[in-house]
This record gives C-alpha cells, structure tokens and sequence, in this order.
C-alpha cells in the first residue's frame, strides 16, 4: 500500500481575490474553533491503519488559523494515523504572517511553505486584489529562510492584462534571486461565478496566441533559473517537487477535510459540500465518482506529467496511442520516448484536445 | 340550398395587413366561434403559421350570416395562402370563390405579393373588394391608398370599407358588402359531377380529406368517384362543410357549395390540387381547366447532424409529406455529410417552413445545403440533362450548353431605395425592365433574374437594403444560356462535396471568397494549420487559413478538480462528436449554416 496524502481545506481568507473560485467565507474566532473541532472529529473518525506521507493545508488562507488550532489538528493526525516522513505544506498569504508565526510554524511540524506571491510587480498585485505588495512579500520569505525552511513554493500567475514578456521575466528573476525551491505558474483563467468574470476584465485579456507565448517563453526562462518542469504548471529544484500533489496526478489516494474537499480513497471519489456551516454540524459526503483511476484518468492526469505516460500500462489503447502519437510527434506537440509518450510545452498548452484524442 | 343565398369567398393580403385577424372577426361576427373559444388568428393553426403571420396551407370554413335584408345567408371563406412559392394553390383556391376581399393596410399600401395574387384573382374572374384595414393606426391615410388601389388596380375604391380588423371597427360594413357584391355561385345540381379540388390533408384516422368546390352536380355519401388527373375511384365516406373547428357530415353537396370530401384516400398523392372530381359511374364531359402537377424549383441536401437520426428524419418526411404533394425527396449521401435526402420545394419560403417544421415538430438536428436550382445542360453527345445538384454537374470538357431558370421578379418598395434595388439587382445579375410609379413616393420595379442568385440570400439582401420597405415576388419565365461553373471548396486539400455549388462565372471569384471568409469565421482551430480553398476545376480562385490552435488547457489541476475536469472533457467530447469530420478537420454543423448567408 502506498502512504496516501491527507488534504485540510481552510476555508477562511481575510479578503476574497477577484479570481479566485475556490470556496472560502470570512474569519472569525468562534467559526475557526467550530471548524477546528469538525476537522479533529473526522480525523478521530479516519480508518485506523492509514498511512500517509503528506499533509497540505489549503484554502482559503490556512494562515489565518491560528497556530494553536494548526497545532491541535496536526497532534490528533499523528494520534490517528501513521504519519512516515511527512511532507507538510501550508498555504500562506504574506499579510497574515509575522517571524513569530512562522518561528511557530517550523516547531508544530509543517515544513513546507507554499507562498501566494502571483507577481512582483505591485499594479498586477492591485488588479488581482491581492493585499500584499511584492517588498512585504519578498521580506516575508527571506525571514522564512532564515528561520530555516528550506522548502518554499511560490505561486505566480501569467495572462494579466497588459503583460509582456519582460513583465514576466522580471517576476520569475527576482523570484529565483531568493532561491526558493518551487514555483507554481498558471495561466489566469476566468471562472464563471468569479468577479473577473465580467468584459472590463475580459477585454482587455491578452489573447490565446499572446498567452501562449508568454508561457512558452516562462517555460524556457524557469528552465534557465534551474526550475524543471514537472508539470503543466510546476516548476521545481531537483527533488523538491511537492509530493502532495504528485498524488494527484499520479492517481494514488488523498483523503480531504473541511468544507469542499475532495477525496480519492478505497475506490471512490467524494467530496464535502462547500459549506462551513453544514461542515460542523455533519459528517456527510458527497460520492462523484465510483470508478476512478480507469484508463482514462490515468491518461488524463499522467500526461500533465513532464515524465508522460507509459504505453506499457494501457495494453488495450496501445496500437491507438501509438499512432495519435505519432501524428502529435509531427506537429511538435508531443515526444515518443522508450515508450513514453510526453508532451511538450506546446502540447501541454493544447493537452485538453491532445487527452480528448486519446480518450 | 338556394345558390343565390352563397357566397364564396376569400381574402388576400400582404403579410401583416391583417389577413387572419379579419378572418377572425368574420367568424365572431357570425357567430361560427363563441367569443370566449376565440384564439388569436384561428385559421392558422400551425404553429409557424402563426408566428410568421403567414398562412401556408389553405382552409375554408362555412359562416351563417343574417343580412340586413333580413335573409340568411351561407358565406364560405376560403382562407389562401399569401406567399409566392404557393401561387399555384393560391390560384387553385381563388378558382373555387366568387369573390376575394382585397385587404390593404392603410399606412402601407399595396405590396408586392398583394399586386400579383389581386391580379391572379382578377384573371379568374373574382368580383375584388377592396377594404381598408388598421385605420385607427396614427400613420393610416386611408384616402391615398383608396387612390393607389385605383391607380395601381384600376378598380374602383372610394366607398371601400374603412375598418379596424383588431379593434372591430366598421365589420359589419364588409359583410354586408360581400352581400351586395360577391355574385351567388351558378351550376346545376342535376348535370354530372364537376368539383374542384382546391386543397387537401392527411387525417390519421379518416386518411385524405379533400376540399372540394362543387361547380356541376351533387355528391352524396355512397358515390363513387373519380378524380379525373390521377385516374383514382374511392367511395365517399363523408360530404360536408367545415365550421371553425369541426368537420360537419352533410352526407351531400350540391353544385355552388364548397366543403369536404373523406373517402378512405390512403395517399395524398392520389389528390393532387387542381384536380377534378367526378362520378366513376357517369363521369362529366371534360374535367376543369388549369390543372397541372406542381414540380419543386429549388433543391436542397438535408442531412442530420446526427447521423443515427437518418431513419428519423425519413418518417418524418414521409409525415410531412402526407401533407404537402410538392415536397419531393430522395436519399442521397455526401462524403462530408454522409445520408440524407434531396428534397425539392417549390421556393424558398416552402424550403424554410419544411426545415422549421422538421427541427420543430420533429426534434430533429439538421444540416442542409446551399439551395440549388435545376440546370439544363446540353452535352456535346447530344443528351440534355437536368442537374438538381452541384455534384452530379458533368466535366465542362463535357459540355456543350448549360442553361439556368430565370424569373420574372417585381420588387415594390418607396422610391427612395430604388438605387439600392438597382445595385443588388445588378449584383445578381439582373436585367433592368421597367420601372413604375405607383405614387410620388412608391415604386415598382421589373427585372428579370436567374432564379439561381435568388434562391440564395437574395430576399434577405433586399430587405436590409431596404429597410425590410421592400416587397418581392416572382414567378419562373424559363430557361437561358448562361456561363456556368461548378466551384468547389476544398478543407486541408481536399473536396467538401456538400459545399459545391453552380455559379455564374463572372460571380465565382466573389462567391468563392466569400465561402472562403466565412467558413473560416466559422470552423474552430485545430491543432494543425487548415487552409481553406475555393476552386474551379483544378485552379485555386480564393484562399484563407485557419491558425493551429494554441492555446486548450487546463491550468490548475488537483484533487477538487479531476471530476470536474473530467466532465469537461466529456463535454468536448460531446461537442466533437457533433462535428463533421472531414478529413482530419472537425466541422461545426454551424459551419455549413453559415454559408448559406453570404449577404451582410
């Protein structure tokens, strides 16, 4: 049995980004004990013998938890399951932080700091409605180092309005000037129930060819840095790629807590309805799929993966992958390597119609 | 029944100068529909029919009307259809009344189609009233379009009824007019039987009910009878009238009468309109003149976008045309498009309503073809053949002359838009033959065009250069030599045969590029570069790109995300599955739509 990764969804953030669909509603004491003790009775109601290798505190903005909550629920973890070498991650926004917090941070076990940085420069931070600017955020890190984690993520987000390649540059550079170990690039997306969902937004949106260069040219500008690709948008030293969320695509079992998460265990997928309120007052899960990790899952997620998949472990699609592969191969869109078949960055950039291909 | 206590009679109108409503008022007025029972526009009963405001298939319906000279009167009303690609039954229905009511609205005047079905009755003899409709309208001037109608028509209009068909002003003035005007049928009840088929239907459960004028003899339930055309006997089942909703057994009609007819009649092909009823046993001397078999002008390829609809889109057809003896179709197949039907209408408006009334009353997805007309094509061994679709047209080596159908068209619109109707007209190819006025500000203009550059997009051009002010009508004068290619488009290299089409050679390069533009607007991205080609023969006349596609992904992935994801590939897959694959390139059903309208 492979260790599984545990998912703790923190639904709090101080002040909700224009982008962002995620689910999440405001902070306050009372509802973040509320939630705390709802995260710790599931915990307690975990199968007993799990074993996991990776914890990730999502959201929301996990750093608005307080410490000794984070503390109460990372202790009943270890009481409940077999916890080997854990890989703990938590999502910070560098407002919510002090050196005294994340000194705390480093003592309650998390080891891994995944930083919502999205750009350095301060008029794309203000369209995104973030409430950092990028000096807070750059003091913010160097503390973090210096207090001694050595695993730190950013996240970066490409396809803002009015960006260039320069824009870009400039953000990925000073980023890799604070040697952090990861970086999480995205091409900006419009969700549907988001507020950037409207056409002052929307118009002024680089086009699809635009945004493909850009990420073309982030690719190849991280890859100088010494970022390695790993994923359609993950980007890591070697041997720092986060290993929670390798689950995901490599189809092993994650079980998530909180409002809104998602789980993939014993062979079904489920999720808990994004609702804090309905969270603390049941236990109630929500199956969306009873025959996860087929073919096509595997297909669909592997091919995310700079590694690609391997043609050995899909027997009946062989003779068909082979050849759908071979006319990517043509249009630069994907490599036949030992039996793998990966795609290249111009591939990753059509992979939903590449997949549907394969599916 | 005395015949001098009916009258038969029907109304004719442009579009929205309020055919249906005074109908309706009619009906009130006589007490055939209950006030409350009314539906808006009750002659119409398809659905289209009500929203175009147009009536497709013609209906009759027998009102009792006492008169202010105290008798009781028997009126039927022939309700016909209004628009041109029906002329044939609008001339069939104006065959069996006496008198038509010419309906004008008061702030627009006369229209095109108005013009040539008064003219239609004025042949065949009817005693036309002319009425003036939507007077309590601000724009009405009613005093000048009883001056156009004499100027235009030349028939006498000033005492003509000044009414509101929606208000119910001034409708008894009509009836009473159709009293006084409208002669009483003649015939005699005692010679043979001599009846006019002037419209029929197919009922579920009583099979073909044809609608009958009876001009010589009598009908009774029993009979045999003969329809003289198709050669067919049946025995009557039943003989009566229609009211405004049911079908009233008689069990006899008599010379002067008009009604219906239900005699087991299995096909409707067996009751062609314009036919003659007659007795098998003692037969009349010769059947009613003007009868002819309707053929389609315009062809079109109809196939389902879901190629599993196949056998769906045959039943429903073959239902349609239980109904409707001039739709023509057979199975053909396209390599783009796969099977389908070759269907034949007699014009564009028929076209249309059989496409509605498939994707409406049917639930069926459909992809048709650019309509085309039927070239004549003389080949150099001396055979003639007619060509209903660009892929079967010969090699040019071939050929030795082609011709195509040209028409007569008359466009009516304020003289304001005459160089508008000028410029299009020439575009399509028209030749200029005159120009009338009807008034200081309206005119009539005569060309004459090939029905090719018609069938196309041409009313739909002519009423955005017009302001929708234009009318239009037509009618088919013959056959013309003419400079004809076959342009072809190629996808990625190679042929979409469902795309082909027959222009005029000096318009294939426009055309070409055109097809080539919009097709372009139309088909997504696919990962690898497209071009779009337009030819004739091997010569590439017109050509546009479409860029591979860069940019489908799904940025962010993890756990919350894979079922969702999941969906939305199954999603795209869906929406492939709905493409054409021609080649390598999916082609969007809208696609093939899209160059069925060039004109913007």
């Amino acid at each position: 049995m492979k260790p599984i990764g545990i998912y703790i969804h923190v639904p709090f953030c101080a002040k909700k980004c224009p982008y962002c669909d995620f689910y999440s509603c405001s902070y306050n004491l009372k509802s973040a004990e509320k939630y705390t003790d709802a995260i710790i009775r599931d915990i307690t109601n975990l199968p007993k013998d799990i074993y996991a290798d990776t914890i990730y505190f999502g959201g929301g903005t996990p750093s608005l938890l307080p410490i000794n909550m984070l503390n109460k629920i990372l202790t009943a973890l270890s009481y409940s399951c077999n916890i080997i070498n854990p890989e703990v991650t938590l999502e910070v926004n560098p407002c919510t932080v002090t050196k005294e917090k994340l000194f705390h941070y480093i003592n309650i076990g998390i080891n891994r700091l995944s930083f919502g940085i999205q750009s350095v420069h301060d008029d794309e931070l203000k369209l995104l409605g973030r409430i950092h600017t990028w000096k807070k955020a750059e003091e913010i890190i160097k503390s973090a180092q210096i207090i001694g984690f050595n695993n730190i993520s950013c996240d970066v987000i490409i396809g803002l309005p009015k960006q260039n390649v320069y824009k870009i540059k400039t953000t990925l550079n000073k980023i890799a000037e604070l040697s952090v170990q990861h970086i999480s690039a995205y091409i900006l997306k419009i969700e549907e129930n988001t507020p950037f969902n409207t056409p002052d937004i929307i118009n002024i949106l680089p086009d699809d060819d635009h945004v493909s260069d850009l990420y073309l040219f982030m690719v190849k500008e991280l890859q100088k840095l010494g970022y390695n690709q790993y994923e359609i948008s993950n980007f890591s030293k070697i041997g720092f790629e986060s290993r929670h969320n390798l689950k995901y695509w490599k189809c092993h079992d994650y079980i998530g807590l909180g409002p809104s998460a998602h789980s993939c265990f014993n062979g079904e997928r489920f999720c808990i309805s994004s609702d804090l309120n309905k969270y603390i007052n049941s236990t109630e899960k929500i199956i969306t799929d009873k025959s996860p990790y087929n073919d096509d899952e595997k297909i669909m997620l592997g091919l995310r993966l700079t590694e690609g998949i391997n043609i050995n472990n899909f027997p009946n699609k062989k003779a068909l992958l082979l050849k759908k592969a071979k006319l990517f191969q043509k249009l630069g869109l994907v490599n036949i390597e030992n039996n793998f078949i990966k795609l290249t960055p111009e591939g990753f950039l059509v992979s939903n119609s590449i997949i549907n291909e394969f599916i | 029944m005395a015949n001098e206590n009916i009258r038969n009679f029907c109304i004719i109108a442009h579009i929205d100068h309020g055919k249906s409503t005074l109908a309706d008022r009619i009906l009130e007025k006589t007490y055939t529909v209950a006030q409350r029972d009314m539906e808006e526009q009750l002659l119409d009963n398809m659905d289209i029919e009500r929203e175009r405001g147009i009536t497709i298939k013609a209906r009759a319906v027998r009102l009792n009307y006492k008169a202010q000279d105290g008798n009781d009167y028997v009126f039927n009303l022939i309700d016909t259809p209004g628009h041109v690609d029906f002329n044939y039954e609008v001339s069939r229905s104006l065959a069996a009344c006496e008198g038509a009511i010419l309906v004008v609205d008061a702030s627009q005047g006369i229209e095109a189609q108005t013009l040539a079905n008064t003219y239609l009755a004025i042949e065949h003899d009817l005693e036309v009233l002319p009425v003036v409709n939507k007077i309590d309208l601000p724009s009405a001037d009613p005093e000048r379009v009883c001056e156009e109608i004499e100027s235009v028509i030349g028939i006498p209009a000033m005492d003509a009824p000044r009414i509101s068909a929606k208000a119910g002003i001034n409708i008894e003035a009509v009836l009473e007019q159709i009293v006084k005007d409208v002669p009483p049928p003649s015939g005699d009840e005692n010679k043979p039987l001599k009846a006019l088929i002037f419209d029929s239907y197919y009922d579920a459960y009583k099979g073909v009910i044809i609608y009958v004028r009876i001009k010589e003899g009598t009908v009774k339930t029993g009979d045999t009878i003969k329809l003289m055309a198709t050669g067919a006997e049946f025995t009557v089942v039943e003989a009566g009238y229609m009211d405004a909703n049911n079908h009233i057994n008689q069990g006899i009609l008599s010379a002067g009468e008009v009604g219906y007819i239900s005699a087991s009649i299995k096909s409707i092909g067996d009751t062609q309109v314009g036919d003659t009823v007659t007795h098998a046993d003692n037969p009349c001397d010769e059947a009613l003149p003007g009868y002819r078999k309707v053929n389609p002008m315009v062809y079109s390829g109809i196939y389902p976008a879901d190629g599993a609809k196949y056998e769906d889109l045959r039943e429903a057809l073959e239902k349609l045309q239980l109904n409707d003896a001039s739709l023509a179709f057979e199975p053909e197949t396209s390599i783009a498009l796969g099977f389908g039907f070759r269907c034949g209408f007699l014009g564009l408006l028929h076209m249309e309503i059989i496409q509605e009334r498939l994707e409406r009353e049917y639930n069926l997805d459909l992809i048709t073809t650019a309509p085309s007309v039927i070239y004549k094509v003389k080949l150099n061994s001396g055979e003639t053949i007619y060509i209903d679709n660009p892929t079967n047209y010969p090699d040019p080596g071939t050929i030795a002359e082609a011709e195509e159908p040209i028409v007569k068209a008359e466009v009516l619109a304020p003289s304001d838009f005459v160089g508008n109707i000028m410029e299009l007209s020439q575009e399509r190819r028209g030749v200029f033959k005159d120009m009338k006025y009807l008034d200081e500000s309206r005119v009539a203009l005569h060309y004459e065009l090939p029905l090719n550059e018609i069938v196309y997009d041409f009313f739909d051009a002519l009423k955005s250069r017009t302001k929708g002010y234009a009318s239009f009508d037509y009618e088919m004068i013959g056959y013309a030599s003419s400079k004809l290619v076959k342009l072809d488009i190629l996808l990625n290299g190679e042929i979409v045969d469902a795309l082909s089409f027959i222009v005029h050679t000096d318009r294939a390069y426009s055309r070409g590029r055109k097809m080539v533009e919009k097709l372009k607007e139309n088909i997504p991205r696919q990962l690898f570069e497209v071009p779009i080609q337009a030819a004739i023969g091997g010569k590439i006349i017109a050509r546009e790109t479409i860029k591979a596609m860069r940019k489908d992904v799904l940025a962010k992935c993890y756990g919350g995300d894979i079922t969702r994801k999941k969906k939305l590939l199954e999603k795209q897959k869906e929406g492939k599955k709905r493409m054409r694959q021609l080649g390598t390139v999916n082609v969007p059903q809208e696609a093939f739509m899209s160059v069925l309208k060039l004109d913007e």
